[in-house]
């Protein structure tokens, strides 16, 4: 399926949902279904996506959903995927769909586990850096220099995001990737490459948050690529935690064109905005090495 | 087939023989060589489940709810920190009405330290809407597990099976291990009514609005009040394939008793031994034992201790501030139903001390004598 067909594709959850104007997450969750197809069942904890998808006896959802606890994902969806293969069902695809405070913070250790237990079932973590869903509070998703509700003006975050996807290859985990939804043909090859592998899947899904990054509902999609072309998020992917591929590479812009769209980061000083420069130059720098070393081996 | 065994590979056979899709483990001492001989029953083709071997308890049940959401029949072991653990995910199976059945072996809570018996870890978990049963012999806690199958999948809700920490999870006693055509027999494969279902889809657990969440857990006690029955029925059932019977509470020698000794768990037995010691003595002693705990077989109760004897409730637990809970729920319960019979309290064997027919003996008379009235503690045992 390319991208021109997805558009046209009949939605794979009802109309009628609770995201904000203009959430990114909702138009990562449509592609990664259309991508994945109806033998899909869902496992959400507590983050946007549970209220996203109804308040009961509404629901979104046109697939079997599971909802857990905030800290369970990974856990849950061994319980499914254990419980499907106990009847013999090898041919469906459970997907854990999770927050940023789900994944980085509270679910961290049994997503550790799941992952070294190489469970089969795709884990996605849609990154919108800070509990969006209780209103905006820093997690260890959140960057350098951004405000939050629990990091106010004053005394904004002075600590470096987690990388998450390098602790996930580091598990040596059969896939994990990084996607946007403002790069939809690469967010639907990887969904797709995902489905074809079996054991532990990452997908670290970037969700440009109009709510809690202050800035317009129609700038979601312009956010995602200034992200992307200033390489604050890079398109990646790593295969056995050591295949790493860069799946496009950016000419480069200043991280000031993606920073100051945004009002989590109007406060910034250009001291700082240099300083993020600086950090965003060196993981690029490091993932070029990493592709380069990992190409090396291969040979 | 008789064998001699511990109760914790009492309950593992009992779950082999449940048959369970999927098995999540964890140890924890004592409860460690449960989820070993479960391993070892899966490993060696003799349970064809899938065994996931998660890094907490707290994933344990989330696993188990998953599994359980998906269709299967599922099972676990837990013990003490671990229970207390997966406390918030207790809820959470209750909620979701998911027949989980657990094995908890009955150890103290922390801190300091401690691995020996007492009941606060289960007695704890009192509000989360599990059914709670306690047993007194390895026998009875293999059973239990398999009428615990059978009653949870009728009434959609979670069966948390207790057993006494070293008492039984590790003395070894005969055992008859029934067949597997006996078992099929009494318990046929679970058949859930809802379940994650690709041709069937349903949202499980949807935020639920003051609208409607009143009556879900108005439902939740209407079914806890029909298992108050339906134990009874699926006992008789058990009791008509494998001979054997164990009922939510048994009255012993209380027909004609002027005092009755209420307790649970292993105590029953150190009980029994006494009540027979006093009864040699002329003294009128009856016990009751109390098999299940949620629900609250009220009924029975009332009905087992009658009118007028005195009361002495042995609580090997401790409701900081208020007592013991077994008492505390018993003075409900005939508070509630008119009677003023004197219910007498005593705290005994926290943290695995040994409850001897001595102590018990010591209670009795002195609950005669009106000492510790019934508003007292009496620390039986205990060095104070």
């Amino acid at each position: 399926m390319n991208i021109e067909e997805a558009a046209f594709q009949e939605a794979p959850f009802h109309p009628g949902h609770l995201a904000c104007a203009g959430c990114a997450e909702r138009i990562g969750h449509k592609l990664a279904l259309l991508a994945l197809g109806p033998k899909t069942i869902l496992v959400i904890p507590a983050c946007c996506s549970t209220v996203i998808d109804g308040i009961f006896p509404h629901t979104a959802s046109k697939i079997p959903l599971m909802h857990t606890a905030f800290e369970t994902t990974a856990a849950a969806a061994s319980g499914v995927k254990a419980a499907l293969l106990a009847e013999g069902k090898t041919d469906i695809t459970v997907l854990g769909w999770a927050g940023d405070g789900g994944t980085f913070d509270i679910g961290f250790q049994a997503l550790s586990a799941a992952a070294e237990r190489n469970e089969d079932f795709i884990y996605v973590c849609y990154d919108n850096e800070a509990y969006m869903n209780t209103g905006i509070q820093r997690s260890s998703a959140t960057p350098f220099g951004a405000w939050t509700t629990t990091t106010p003006l004053g005394q904004t975050k002075d600590l470096p995001k987690k990388n998450i996807v390098e602790i996930l290859a580091a598990h040596r985990i059969p896939y994990a990737a990084t996607v946007c939804p403002a790069y939809p043909q690469d967010l639907t090859n990887k969904f797709r490459k995902a489905k074809k592998i079996s054991g532990f899947r990452f997908i670290h899904l970037f969700s440009p948050c109009p709510t809690g990054w202050k800035f317009g509902s129609d700038l979601s999609i312009k956010l995602g690529r200034l992200a992307v072309e200033s390489k604050v998020f890079p398109l990646y992917e790593v295969e056995k935690g050591e295949k790493y591929h860069i799946n496009y590479r950016p000419k480069g812009i200043p991280v000031g064109e993606y920073l100051l769209d945004q009002g989590r980061f109007k406060h910034l000083k250009p001291e700082e905005i240099a300083v993020i420069q600086e950090n965003v130059d060196k993981a690029w720098h490091e993932l070029l090495l990493k592709e380069k070393y990992s190409q090396e081996k291969e040979i | 087939m008789k064998k001699v065994i511990t109760g914790n590979h009492a309950v593992a056979h009992a779950a082999r023989l449940a048959k369970p899709g999927v098995v999540a483990v964890y140890p924890i001492t004592p409860q460690t060589s449960v989820s070993e001989l479960m391993a070892e029953f899966v490993a060696k083709g003799q349970l064809k489940a899938r065994l996931i071997r998660v890094e907490s308890e707290h994933s344990v049940m989330a696993a188990l709810i998953g599994a359980s959401m998906a269709g299967a029949r599922t099972f676990t072991a837990t013990s003490s920190q671990g229970l207390a653990l997966m406390h918030e995910l207790l809820h959470w199976a209750a909620g979701a009405r998911l027949p989980i059945v657990m094995v908890n072996v009955n150890r103290s809570m922390g801190s300091p330290w401690t691995i020996w018996c007492d009941h606060l870890d289960s007695l704890s978990q009192r509000d989360t809407g599990w059914m709670q049963f306690y047993c007194e012999s390895s026998q009875e806690a293999l059973d239990t597990v398999l009428q615990a199958y059978k009653l949870s999948e009728q009434v959609n809700l979670p069966c948390m099976v207790n057993l006494d920490g070293f008492y039984l999870s590790h003395t070894v006693e005969p055992v008859d291990i029934p067949e597997q055509a006996l078992v099929d027999a009494f318990l046929p494969p679970r058949k859930p009514l809802y379940k994650l279902d690709i041709d069937d889809p349903h949202s499980f657990g949807a935020l639920t609005s003051p609208e409607h969440y009143y009556e879900l857990r108005y439902k939740a006690q209407k079914e806890m009040e029909s298992a108050k029955e339906l134990i009874k029925q699926t006992n008789s059932e058990f009791s008509q394939i494998m001979g054997r019977s164990w009922l939510p509470v048994e009255a012993i020698q209380t027909k004609d008793a002027e005092i009755i000794i209420v307790t649970m768990a292993t105590t029953v037995g150190t009980c029994r031994w006494t009540v027979k010691k006093l009864r040699q003595q002329g003294l009128k002693v009856g016990l009751v034992k109390l098999k299940m705990f949620r629900p609250f077989p009220a009924e029975d109760l009332l009905e087992a201790i009658g009118e007028g004897p005195r009361v002495v409730v042995l609580d090997r637990n401790l409701s900081a501030g208020m007592g013991g809970i077994i008492q505390q729920e018993l003075k409900n319960i005939f508070y509630s139903a008119g009677r003023r019979n004197q219910i007498f309290s005593a705290i005994v064997g926290l943290g695995g001390r040994d409850i001897t027919p001595e102590q018990i003996e010591l209670v009795v008379k002195q609950s005669l004598k009106d000492m510790y009235a019934a508003d007292q503690i009496n620390w039986l045992g205990g060095k104070i």
